[in-house]
């Protein structure tokens, strides 16, 4: 692989420094001093793909904000920002979820799993990653990240679905190139069932 | 207009009890904003139409979570409960198939899986004008920009209209109006219940709010009784789109039935008019009559008497029939 600096190891470079800045600066320690009574803390922990990550969350912030902006995981994507699009989903206790419609204080306590958690230790991808690849099912890519979590949410519930049930599972995400039946034919293939 | 992809700053509460939720309900007033699973917050906040200073999360308390029977032989529904459990719930699909059809329905899987009852019902309306934080009526203002010659008004109200023309997003409240549903709201000064036919208020009543919550009060739960539990039912939602879409119309009916008569009957339409909206006439017309095509038929008619429409609203008229015939066929 060339050492070349590429666009995303600088933006994720850039992400990472931010995040130390900002979690040491005087100007967090005095927004934290002025927080009104009963509201709540800024610097938390997430369980994120069964790790622990402390980071410095503004009471309004989206987990996607969070996620990309702060801890530099740009797998997961944000599209339309307004939970219509399905780009940004990610699994909440195993529940699909739009990470750009929930604020990431309702997830303390609670796991998540974004499209980078989904890889085994060694790198091998997760089956339903690999069948997305052998099926061709992306076009452009970007609405896969979500795509894939929902077909991971969808087989962990129901291992052995019929092509309508993965068009239910599969409908809160929308894909603008039109490769739907492509992905359906990649979650059928992921579940065992050759198409 | 500008939209941004973060929202301004606003302060966040957690409460675990409901007294800290009340308490902080009446401090905060309309500066407050109760947060179930936020799906109709956030864009509020993120085009800057709308600027509480605090939210307050509802969804940390447990007590308004959960569906339990009640000794009537009916079912409590907490508010903070999401619209997937309300679908899925074995005491809902064996007694009110009618709301878990309707709830079935709600936008996506994701929204579902996130979204609240107490939340689907407390929403507020869709209409693109409002939504814009354009100073209409329902935003304090007197003007509704889409009752107006070029107003784009395709999705707006048949019935009930009063300056304002916007119609009731909800799939789940017209099920649970037609089921004969009570609201239980809390304050930090006491609770109260509401039918559900009365929760909802139209622009004549209160045109800055869609419900009859107060600001200072918080939706508990819902109570189905057991009244419609071996009722037979019909739902069907017409949109656009099969996800995410509202309702351009939506039909939930209950029959009750004894020797091929119709002894007993609700129907119940959304995005039709501000609340969900009771089609009286034809439940009038029914009593005694056969459930078929013919009663069907004779009746649909009865079901738009009343409507007035707007510029591109008039499909409506015929649609809602429809649905009712074809309610009423079964």
């Amino acid at each position: 692989m060339s050492t070349r600096l590429s666009r995303r190891r600088f933006i994720k470079s850039v992400i990472a420094s931010g995040v130390a800045a900002s979690a040491t600066s005087g100007w967090y320690s005095a927004a934290q001093a002025n927080r009104p009574a009963g509201t709540t803390e800024r610097l938390i922990s997430l369980n994120i793909n069964g790790r622990t990550r402390r980071v410095d969350v503004l009471p309004q912030e989206t987990l996607a904000s969070t996620l990309r902006y702060k801890l530099g995981m740009t797998g997961t994507k944000i599209g339309c920002n307004r939970g219509e699009c399905g780009a940004c989903t990610v699994l909440i206790d195993d529940v699909t979820h739009y990470s750009c419609s929930m604020l990431t204080h309702s997830v303390r306590g609670r796991s998540v799993t974004t499209v980078e958690g989904l890889q085994a230790a060694d790198g091998t991808l997760h089956p339903i990653q690999q069948a997305f690849i052998d099926e061709l099912a992306p076009q452009c890519g970007y609405c896969t990240p979500g795509q894939i979590m929902a077909a991971v949410a969808l087989l962990k519930d129901n291992p052995k679905p019929t092509r309508d049930e993965v068009r239910v599972g599969l409908s809160g995400n929308l894909c603008r190139c039109g490769a739907y039946d492509h992905y359906l034919s990649a979650v059928l293939r992921a579940s065992g069932q050759s198409t | 207009m500008t939209s941004y992809d973060v929202m301004p700053a606003t302060e966040l509460y957690q409460p675990v009890n409901i007294e800290d939720a009340t308490a902080l309900a009446a401090r905060l007033g309309r500066k407050g904003w109760l947060l179930g699973g936020g799906q109709d917050t956030y864009g509020w906040l993120k085009d800057r139409a709308k600027r509480p200073d605090a939210f307050i999360d509802l969804t940390g308390i447990d007590v308004l979570k959960g569906i339990r029977s009640l000794p009537d032989g009916g079912v409590e529904i907490g508010s903070m409960t999401t619209i997937t459990e309300v679908a899925q719930n074995p005491l809902i699909n064996e007694k009110f198939t009618l709301l878990s059809a309707a709830a079935k329905t709600v936008a996506s899987p994701q929204i579902r899986n996130m979204g609240t009852l107490g939340g689907n019902l407390c929403q507020d309306t869709r209409c693109w004008y409002y939504r814009r934080g354009l100073n209409c009526y329902r935003a304090g203002g007197n003007i509704c920009y889409a009752d107006s010659p070029e107003g784009m008004n395709r999705e707006h109200a048949l019935f009930g209209a009063s300056r304002c023309v916007a119609v009731t997003p909800s799939d789940t409240a017209p099920a649970l109006v037609a089921l004969e549903a009570t609201m239980l709201i809390t304050s930090a000064s006491g609770s109260r219940q509401v039918a559900a036919e009365d929760f909802f208020v139209g622009p004549a009543t209160d045109i800055l709010n869609m419900t009859a919550l107060q600001a200072d009060e918080i939706l508990v739960s819902v109570r189905i009784p057991r009244k419609w539990a071996d009722a037979t039912f019909y739902h069907e939602k017409v949109a656009d789109r099969n996800v995410w879409d509202f309702a351009l119309v939506s039909l939930c009916a209950a029959f009750k039935e004894d020797a091929g008569q119709i002894t007993d009957a609700r129907l119940v339409a959304g995005g039709v008019d501000c609340v969900p909206h009771r089609l009286r006439e034809v439940e009038q017309a029914i009593i005694g009559q056969p459930r078929n095509e013919t009663t069907g038929e004779a009746v649909k008619v009865r079901a738009t008497s009343a409507a007035t429409t707007l510029n591109y609203n008039q499909f409506k008229v015929p649609l809602m029939q429809n649905l009712v015939l074809r309610a009423l066929r079964g």
